[in-house]
């Protein structure tokens, strides 16, 4: 039995680690990645002690220094569900395999939303893509639908006005990034802007062929032939193994005190996860600090 | 056992990074094709491996498709 579990890998939960460690804490880290959403992130210009550096290689800095300390890894493991023991939590990864703590620290972040309709689970991959910078060249020459109206969607149509033949971009609200991004965007010639409109279904059978969208005020539906859709609708955060046990908001993310505490004794929480304003680097990785030593400070106590 | 990796890139694609950093660690070797200058190798991986996303990852008639490093260690017996 570990004295503390942290799940998430990303600068909250690695932060975590070295605090837990420093304290001569017997913790386990278990996390699907390292990284996080860092690992997205192109240039970081706001992480102090770097003027600018890539989110990869920053996260590479991170992990580095957790390996300066006797800490239990476990990357490449998702965590099912966390449940609550006689003697504190178990946690249970999705290979079967559990794991029991007298105090947990939940940092897991957040993960790009899903838009939920006809078509998209079954043509993951096959065109449906949550990663434009990534997938991107795949669709050079090819017609392509971009979903959403914010920063990261403008920046993916800004990237494909490059590189595709026709842009779609389909957004169920009016623009809600940057305007010099709409700027750029919206006078490419290669690009049709459907503000006000949701998508109803991906079409095709073992690849995109086309969506069906609709307008919202005049109800008219319509269909775009495209062979990508890259889905850029925002994220939410990666609560669902504990939403059972621990209180959350109306956006999903857990709700902290100002020590990292959950509604639960022993369950902390720090990061993009939980309700603390301001989703950065530098912010997650403050309260992971927080939320380890809170957590030594509640082991503590409890040994006494 | 030998086996023949291939993995299937873009440059931007930190996922991709993530795989390649995998299999060197584990001492594998493999052979990258970045499909986003390589145009041939773009067509075999849409069209003979049926993906449309990188990374796709291809050994002993294997195809993955993304990085899962539970799934990879599993095939691999590692």
């Amino acid at each position: 039995m570990y004295e503390l579990i942290i799940i998430g890998a990303g600068p909250a939960g690695m932060t975590a680690a070295v605090y837990a460690a420093r304290k001569k804490l017997n913790a386990l880290l278990i996390s699907s990645d390292i990284g996080g959403q860092v690992l997205w992130t192109a240039g970081v210009e706001n992480y102090m002690g770097y003027q600018l550096i890539e989110g990869p290689e920053l996260m590479s800095k991170f992990e580095e220094q957790v390996k300066q300390f006797p800490i239990d890894t476990k990357t490449g493991e998702r965590v099912n569900s966390l449940s609550q023991t006689n003697e504190g939590f178990e946690v249970r990864i999705a290979k079967g395999e559990s794991y029991q703590a007298r105090a947990v620290i939940i940092a897991t972040g957040k993960c790009p939303r899903q838009l939920n309709v006809p078509g998209e689970e079954k043509l993951k991959g096959k065109g449906v893509t949550y990663c434009a910078i990534c997938d991107g060249p795949l669709f050079a020459g090819e017609n392509v639908a971009i979903i959403g109206g914010g920063n990261s969607a403008l920046e993916a149509a800004e990237n494909m006005v490059k590189i595709a033949e026709h842009i779609h971009l389909v957004s169920l609200t009016p623009f809600t990034g940057d305007q010099i991004l709409i700027d750029k965007v919206t006078g490419a010639s290669n690009m049709t802007v459907f503000l006000e409109h949701e998508v109803l279904e991906i079409k095709g059978e073992n690849r995109v062929e086309r969506i069906k969208i609709r307008d919202l005020k005049s109800k008219q539906e319509r269909e775009l032939d495209v062979s990508g859709v890259f889905i850029e609708i925002g994220l939410i955060p990666n609560s669902t193994p504990v939403k059972e046990i621990v209180q959350l908001n109306h956006l999903g993310e857990i709700e902290v005190s100002c020590a990292n505490e959950t509604s639960v004794p022993g369950l902390f929480a720090a990061g993009d996860v939980t309700n603390a304003p301001e989703k950065q680097i530098v912010v997650a990785a403050g309260e992971g600090a927080k939320a380890a030593l809170q957590a030594h400070r509640y082991l503590q106590r409890l040994s006494q | 056992m030998t086996r023949e990796v291939k993995i299937y890139t873009t440059p931007t694609c930190p996922y991709c990074k993530m795989a390649k950093k995998f299999f060197a660690a584990n001492g594998i070797e493999y052979q990258e094709f970045n499909i986003a200058e390589d145009k041939a190798a773009r067509e075999e991986m849409k069209n003979r491996y049926n993906s449309m996303t990188v990374p796709t990852i291809c050994f002993n008639g294997e195809v993955l498709i993304g990085f899962n490093e539970a799934e990879l260690r599993e095939k691999l017996g590692l």
